[in-house]
């Protein structure tokens, strides 16, 4: 008996030593950040996006597949400002993988790198599920990219510093194509400067905010509480006075309610995919927003 | 009970591993170990400059930040007619309690209504411990739950959790749990030492807040006290796969049921479980388990306090635990399902001593299982479904008129709850029981409310 445990711990400590393989192992909580690692990692990382394009990141759980993922990743690619809060503490306490835990060079948070919007002054629950670190939904606004795709492609350099050079020229590629395709997005979309809009949750303020669009109402009475009939029949009143180019919603909001009032104030409900996947189309980070301007733009169109 | 100094052994071994340096490598395997040694320093360097250089970066924007701040602050100060305090550095001196741990309050409250005398329960076939009986009558303020947790620094992380409950007038508070984990041990160990709820089971190691159910199924109540906790230390490891393996053990101090009196010079508790799991699809995920708990027991009184029933001997238990989950596109938040089921077999070996009787010696094996689904049809709204049944060997005429003697009823137990919740930190729930774990039929009712305040920590699956 006690022979046979001995052997056994051994052969579990020597299969675990022997796992390790070329490729960087990247760990992403949002496809977005997977999209990004593919972009500056090519061939050299291995890439795994714990959520999907139609998932609601809030509401993920640390699933035991994502526990076994994390336990041998090099590195975890997620938004942070509190968008994981409710499962990512679980996985990298449980995932028994130094390399990942907070302050590691394994641990990337995309949100540190940007400017982050709607920082609460004062915080409390009865304004609803509040981020206290800010609006944490980034991804939603092509420029913020550039800055996390650099501060990337030096933490894959730091993390893999043989192949440094293959992610700084991937990177100067990306930046390179990224600006052009800035560049051609705003050109697109100068006609939706200034529009009034109503999204389904207020998620979209860093794409108003590229777009210039203005957010007058959101379905959900509060952050994270369903749409109620109460208050959509108050956003439809609003409509009255403040009227809108077009509702917004993501692929895994409940598509009644922006149905509802599309019909009522007779204008357009849109789904746009927030991330990677989240519509056929939006396959990698340039058709993701291809992809959206179409949609906007097919939405307004007279 | 042999098998504890191998458990002990083998965690010797785990340590032995950890510390040992490999031996025996010729020359050229020696050359190699050089050659990687030196490329592992210069990517070492290399990215430490790589961070310097950020760090420095993020430095001088941070004070760019603090001047422009200070600026606006100054400029603000000179417009305003009132005269003000002296601008102050834009970002507040850090204080010491910014390192406060995470505080996290759960109120959890009950009401419960019993068509039987509560005073009367009891299930025939088992001499229940505390927490295997019903709950008092009527409306009560319930437990509540404090929470604190950190990381206590790079490769530790405390928890504590401490209970207030008011019973018979009389306000107590107990350590639930107060652990400290490590985050940072290599090759996929974890390790938890201080008071924790153990790993055996699914429901066992959750705690009561996020439970699905007022109350814990009726083998949980009988086998594990309602939730079995101790004092003492826990190694898990992880496999390197895709496919989640999660095999640990537990070496624990044996004061709690199913154990009792700290026997083995307190160390009278072993657990080991295994569990596995993975998704199927983007819809489905699962996890399944085995777990085996041996407990010494030394003089456990169950029962009633003032006439208790005692018990010295060993507990066996094993457990076998599955649970699904489904969401459409694995998304929760709109509709989900939950099937979960546990299988608890237990044998008692010892003398048994009835209250008000002689000691009598005991052998016998008893088992019991649960099934209960939770679907939740629109946001904010689910509907559940528990089944619960337990079993067990005849005892011979020595035990009629005790405890022990199921006089041959199996005890079941139906539930059907609907709960609502506002938001994530809040919940109303509506209870029935149709409670036949008794000879006779009960009706039982719970209405109940859980709230959660303040920091509110990721939960298991």
């Amino acid at each position: 008996m006690k022979r046979s445990v001995i052997t056994f711990v051994v052969i579990l400590v020597v299969l675990s030593a022997t796992s390790a393989s070329a490729a960087l192992k990247i760990f992403a909580c949002e496809p977005e950040w997977e999209a990004l690692a593919q972009e500056i990692g090519g061939p050299d990382v291995s890439t795994f996006s714990a959520t999907t394009g139609l998932q609601d990141p809030h509401q993920v759980q640390a699933r035991p597949s994502l526990l076994a993922k994390a336990r041998r990743a090099d590195l975890l690619i997620c938004t942070g400002a509190e968008l994981e809060i409710g499962w990512l503490p679980m996985i990298q306490r449980q995932a028994a993988n130094p390399q990942i835990q907070a302050g590691q060079p394994g641990y990337f948070q995309a949100a540190d790198y940007v400017r982050i919007l709607e920082v609460p002054t004062a915080l409390d629950r009865s304004a609803g599920d509040v981020h206290a670190q800010g609006n944490p939904h980034v991804q939603t606004d092509p420029r913020n990219y550039a800055p996390i795709a650099k501060a990337l492609a030096a933490r894959l350099a730091q993390l893999d510093a043989a192949n440094a050079a293959r992610y700084a020229s991937r990177y100067a590629d990306f930046s390179t194509r990224w600006e052009q395709a800035l560049a051609r997005w705003q050109e697109q979309a100068s006609s939706l400067k200034g529009m009034a809009i109503v999204v389904h949750h207020h998620s979209w303020t860093y794409l108003e905010n590229w777009l210039g669009l203005q957010e007058i109402a959101s379905l959900e009475p509060k952050p994270g509480l369903p749409p109620s009939g109460v208050h959509l029949t108050e956003v439809l009143a609003q409509l009255k006075s403040q009227p809108v180019k077009f509702i917004v919603r993501t692929p895994y909001n409940d598509e009644r309610a922006s149905q509802w009032l599309a019909e009522r104030a007779g204008v357009p409900a849109v789904m746009l995919a927030d991330t990677v996947g989240g519509t056929p189309a939006a396959h990698d980070l340039f058709t993701l927003f291809d992809d959206t301007l179409q949609r906007l733009l097919k939405a307004v169109r007279p | 009970m042999n098998s504890t100094p191998s458990w002990a052994l083998a965690f010797v071994a785990i340590v032995a591993v950890f510390v040992s340096t490999p031996s025996g490598a010729t020359d050229r395997a020696e050359i190699a170990a050089i050659h990687q040694e030196i490329q592992t320093m210069k990517a070492h360097y290399e990215a430490r400059i790589a961070a310097l250089e950020g760090r420095l970066a993020r430095a001088e924007q941070a004070t760019k930040t603090v001047d422009a701040k200070a600026e606006a602050a100054q400029t603000a100060v000179a417009t305003s007619a009132v005269a003000a305090a002296p601008p102050v550095a834009a970002s507040a001196p850090a204080s010491t309690n910014a390192f406060n741990p995470a505080i996290g309050l759960i109120l959890d409250a009950k009401a419960r209504y019993y068509a039987r005398d509560a005073g009367d329960f009891h299930i025939p076939g088992f001499s229940l411990p505390d927490g295997g009986g019903l709950g008092v009558e009527g409306l009560g303020v319930g437990e509540s739950e404090l929470n604190f947790y950190a990381n206590i620094d790079d490769k530790l992380y405390g928890s504590l959790t401490t209970a207030v409950a008011e019973e018979n007038g009389d306000t107590t508070v107990s350590v639930e749990e107060a652990f400290m984990q490590t985050l940072t041990l290599p090759q996929g160990f974890t390790i938890k030492a201080g008071r924790f709820f153990s790993s055996v089971g699914y429901l066992n190691s959750t705690h009561a807040h996020t439970d699905d159910f007022a109350d814990r199924p009726l083998p949980n109540r009988v086998f594990l006290n309602g939730q079995f906790g101790d004092d003492g230390v826990q190694l898990r490891w992880l496999a390197p796969t895709d496919l989640y393996v999660e095999l640990g053990g537990e070496l624990l101090r044996g004061a709690s049921y199913p154990a009792a009196g700290a026997s083995d010079n307190g160390k009278g508790t072993w657990t080991a479980f295994g569990h596995v799991g993975g998704d199927v699809g983007d819809s489905n995920s699962w996890r399944a388990g085995l777990s085996y708990l041996a407990a010494q027991a030394n003089h456990r009184d169950t029962s009633t306090p003032d006439a208790p029933d005692l018990f010295s001997g060993d507990v066996d238990m094993w457990i076998v635990d599955a649970v699904w989950k489904w969401a459409p596109n694995g998304d929760m938040a709109n509709r989900n399902f939950k099937l979960q089921g546990e299988y608890f077999a237990r044998a008692e070996k010892g003398r048994y001593t009835p209250a008000g009787g002689v000691a009598l010696p005991l052998s016998f094996g008893q088992d019991g299982f649960y099934v209960q689904s939770i679907y939740q049809f629109v946001p904010q709204w689910r509907v559940g479904l528990r089944y619960a049944q337990l079993d067990g060997e005849r005892l011979g005429p020595l035990f009629t008129g005790t405890a022990l003697d199921n006089r041959g009823h199996t005890p079941w137990d139906l539930s059907a709850m609907l709960d609502w919740s506002n938001s994530e930190f809040s919940r109303i729930r509506l209870q029935y029981n149709r409670d036949h774990s008794g000879l006779r039929p009960d009706d039982q009712v719970v209405v109940q409310y859980i709230m959660s305040l303040g920091a509110h920590g990721a939960h298991q699956f």
